[in-house]
């Protein structure tokens, strides 16, 4: 039985609902091209801690993903690449039930973290979001709290009171390669600071809630070179302790920081390896013009 | 997962988010907390229901006693004198008088400064005139009522021969003057919707400035400009103290602004302010009166919501 | 009316045809729309004049303080200036929880049903019914169902119900400042929609709704006709000693001593408006400086 995804309208006043219910028809796995497992399987066969099965979302009557099947592998950073509105943003999104505050938005098919359907109906979506964290587009702290308030805003949200909150504010920021800038300003607003260093307090705030997986929505998009550069440095530390999935419209970035990648393409995964294969010996034609930049 | 060596976050605090846990129900909290908001709004359609509900309950019992044939076919109000009379259209044309006073009052003001404001005013001009006419809105229609009565009657008197210390006229002027703010803001909103895409239009074509506000953008805004001005009517309709205090009480079928007259509210705040006694026939008046007044008003507001739904329709 | 009318055909002498202007009539109606402005607020001004000269024999100290009285010289406004206190108190007590309860409601949970769209048509219903309209609903609701008779609690809980439509409306309007960016931000740190209102959205709105409620109740200091519909008395000698007492308040002592033929009335009268007008004023006064305070503390 195909899902009959009802006709959304995207009112801007409409309420965003955190945990919207997903009402899931079965999955219909569209016939994906599995290539899923990277050639070059020299080291020992890494972990998924992710997983997405078939995943299909909308918003409203439109398709934006056709059935993606794709592995985010443990301890290490996956870009998603792809030209504008191939459906990166969607797929992260679905992966922490993101994509269902928006209204008139669905989703159907699977998203595994470790062994739980993430889409099962018993998740609650909520809980979800705490052990998958994200970091948008645009740097987005919380104009009414500190420095250090919106490090702890995570737990806070959650109604959590760390025993030394002093030392996990200090541990994200360091995580995130704050902390020498700000640590003699942790009462200053959120909002006083520049632009990547803004970024770098929202991966802070994810990073405080020590999430399994951390999501990435284009987080350098909004940043000078010198902020981003900074990112993707930092990126190369985490990966040793996260699970890292970035989104990125920049290849170059997706070839510096990623150790696998994937390229979508109108709603379709075309094609997913490990970034060094991907970028050199591309399998798909569409892959190889997008990297040498004929379209996109 | 590698451990380190600050997790007793992670064990002490999130222990309970881990997978098997990812399975709660929502919780209990956020249910109560949207079904107390949800229990806040709902108060507001309980007291639509509220005022429906009182309105004809009280005067069906009126009409059970008075056939609505008496109500809607005598030409005198008469319910408090001994000689009883229960025809409406007294009252229906006090109402109409004062309101269409105050209409030809605030139509042409309010819309000449819209369009001052929408098209011709600097930004600085429109800074200081926009919070000065919101002023006027926001003066209490009882002082409204008294200047009426104590300032704007006696100096009419000196101009207008034969006209008595409670008329329709002063209390019509003071109410244009209230709904004035309202009939201008609501204009300049419909103006400004105007597309600039059609001034420019009609500038090219080598139209003047004013050709191409009364050509174009006056067309263009006309049922905008219509919604403001009949919520400026039903604001007008439901108005109670200027009237009360500065028209009269006088309920009679004429339309000669300077005698005095009574409008539908003011019968209202009037029997109110005696003490008939509840359950009285006297006292039922009242909610028949306010039911027709609330229908009035109703039409009105549908109406104009309409007109503005049409120029939103035809802006987008 | 103004447009040019010359031939299709390029006038003979056409570069003195380009600098005639047709400046005049634009002037004329430039004056006329000034006019338009001045003429209220003029007469505003000229009247708020005269309302002040009248009054000002009568402003003392001894008006505040004392309680009405048959003789026009020694009548004060006390009872009805502690009345209108303790009915804002009151009316902010019921109708502030309501009101902005019900735009959270709307703008953070409602989705778009039949339901929601219900309540948007209800509240501009609402707004648009004539304010003596709602003395009627609390004459009948409060006063006699109810049974609080012609007290404080009555008619606060009127003025409440008539101040909800205008209290929501501005609230959903400071809550839709705040970006949308923030709640997603919230969800994605796994925050449900209570956390994410008490430590985001409202912090963040706050200014806003403070404000939004301060207009509505300097609104809501003048309102005459619920009031007098729900019998609030015009003369009382005492102060109110519970929220069961009879009371009266500014507009309405303004009202009953506008309605006395004697001029020294008309002069009490006089008075107590400005008084009224100086508290709304301030009210207004306080809103602006506690917008300005608090989106200074935000930003800063």
């Amino acid at each position: 039985m195909p899902p009959t995804p009802h006709p959304g309208e995207g009112d801007a006043h409409e309420a965003l609902d955190p945990d919207a219910v997903s009402s899931r028809p079965p999955p219909r796995v569209r016939p994906v091209v599995e290539r899923t497992t990277p050639t070059a399987g020299t080291e020992a066969a890494p972990v998924d801690k992710m997983r997405a099965e078939g995943l299909r979302a909308w918003f409203g009557a439109h398709e934006a993903l056709h059935g993606i099947t794709l592995p985010v592998r443990a301890n290490a950073v996956t870009a998603i690449i792809g030209p504008s509105g191939c459906g990166k943003s969607t797929f992260v999104r679905c992966c922490n039930r993101m994509h269902e505050v928006v209204p008139g938005a669905r989703v159907a098919g699977s998203v595994l973290l470790g062994d739980t359907d993430v889409y099962d109906r018993r998740v609650n979506p909520v809980r979800l979001r705490r052990l998958v964290g994200m970091v948008f587009q645009k740097p987005n702290p919380f104009p009414t709290m500190s420095i250090r308030d919106n490090v702890l805003a995570g737990l806070r949200l959650n109604g959590l009171r760390p025993s030394d909150p002093a030392a996990v504010v200090e541990r994200a920021l360091r995580q995130a390669a704050l902390w020498d800038e700000v640590k003699d300003v942790l009462p200053r607003s959120g909002a006083s600071l520049s632009g990547g260093q803004q970024q770098r307090l929202c991966i802070a705030r994810a990073l405080a809630l020590e999430p399994e997986v951390l999501l990435m929505d284009e987080p350098c998009s909004a940043l000078d070179p010198v902020a981003t550069a900074k990112i993707e440095e930092l990126l190369h530390e985490l990966r040793t302790r996260y699970c890292i999935v970035i989104v990125t419209h920049n290849m170059q970035q997706a070839a510096r920081v990623a150790d696998y990648t994937a390229f979508l393409f109108q709603g379709d995964l075309v094609e997913y390896d490990r970034t060094d294969v991907l970028f050199t010996r591309p399998r798909e034609r569409r892959t190889e013009d997008y990297i040498t930049g004929r379209f996109g | 997962m590698a451990l380190d060596p600050l997790s007793d976050v992670r064990a002490a605090a999130l222990a309970s988010t881990h997978a098997p846990d990812l399975r709660a129900p929502r919780s209990l909290r956020e249910r109560a907390v949207g079904a107390l908001l949800a229990g806040a709004a709902a108060v507001s359609v309980l007291t639509t229901i509220g005022i429906v509900v009182v309105l004809v309950r009280e005067a069906a019992s009126f009409f059970a006693e008075i056939s609505p044939a008496r109500f809607l076919l005598d030409g005198e109000w008469t319910p408090l004198f001994a000689d009883k009379h229960f025809g409406i259209w007294p009252l229906v044309a006090g109402t109409l008088l004062t309101t269409g006073i105050a209409i030809a009052v605030a139509l042409p003001l309010g819309l000449l400064a819209a369009i001052y404001l929408s098209e011709l005013a600097s930004d600085r001009v429109r800074r200081w005139v926009k919070p000065a006419l919101e002023l006027l809105a926001g003066v209490p229609t009882v002082v409204y009522g008294y200047l009426a009565l104590s300032f704007i009657t006696p100096g009419l008197q000196h101009v207008v021969p034969g006209l008595a210390g409670f008329n329709a006229l002063g209390a019509g002027i003071a109410m244009g003057v209230m709904i004035l703010p309202l009939i201008a803001s609501l204009s300049e909103d419909a103006l400004y919707a105007v597309p600039a895409a059609l001034r420019e239009g009609a500038y090219a074509l080598g139209a003047t400035k004013l050709g191409a506000v009364f050509r174009v953008v006056v067309p263009a805004a006309a049922s905008g400009i219509g919604a403001a001005a009949i919520l400026g009517v039903a604001r007008a309709v439901g108005e109670t103290m200027i009237v009360a205090i500065a028209a009269g009480q006088q309920p009679r079928l004429t339309l000669d602004p300077r005698v005095p007259v009574e409008t539908m509210t003011a019968y209202i705040a009037q029997v109110s302010l005696g003490d008939t006694p509840h359950g009285t026939l006297e006292y039922r008046t009242i909610f028949a009166v306010g039911l027709a007044l609330f229908l009035l008003t109703l039409a009105l507001n549908v109406l104009s919501h309409r007109l503005r739904r049409r120029l939103k329709g035809a802006a987008a | 009316m103004t447009t040019p009318h010359p031939s299709v055909a390029p006038p003979a002498d056409s570069a003195g045809w380009l600098r005639t202007g047709h400046t005049r009539h634009e002037a004329a109606f430039r004056a006329l729309c000034k006019l338009a402005i001045a003429l209220p607020l003029c007469l505003l001004v000229v009247l708020g004049g005269s309302l002040v000269v009248e009054a000002w024999p009568r402003l003392g100290a001894s008006f505040v303080t004392s309680y009405p009285s048959r003789f026009a010289e020694s009548a004060g406004i006390l009872p009805a200036l502690v009345g209108t206190a303790l009915l804002m108190g009151l009316t902010a007590l019921f109708a502030i929880p309501l009101g902005v309860g019900a735009a959270v409601y709307l703008e953070e949970y409602a989705q778009k049903t039949r339901w929601s769209a219900l309540l948007e048509l209800n509240i501009t219903t609402l707004a648009g019914v004539p304010s003596i309209l709602y003395g009627l609903l609390g004459l009948e609701l409060f006063v006699r169902v109810m049974d609080l008779g012609r007290s404080l609690v009555a008619g606060a809980a009127t003025l409440a119900l008539l101040l909800l439509p205008m209290l929501i409306t501005v609230s959903r309007e400071a809550l839709r400042t705040v970006p949308r960016e923030l709640r997603e931000a919230c969800f994605a740190l796994g925050a449900d929609r209570a956390a994410t209102l008490r430590r985001v959205v409202l912090p963040m709105c706050m200014p806003g709704v403070l404000t939004g409620i301060i207009l509505s109740l300097s609104r809501a200091i003048g309102e005459t006709a619920p009031l007098i519909t729900i019998g609030a008395l015009g003369y009382v000698a005492f102060l109110p000693t519970s929220l069961g007492s009879a009371f009266t308040a500014l507009p309405i002592q303004i009202f009953n001593w506008v309605s006395r033929p004697q001029a020294a009335f008309r002069a009490n009268a006089a008075a107590a408006i400005v008084v009224l007008l100086v508290l709304m004023l301030l009210m207004n006064g306080v809103a602006l400086w506690l917008r300005k305070r608090l989106q200074k503390r935000i930003t800063g």
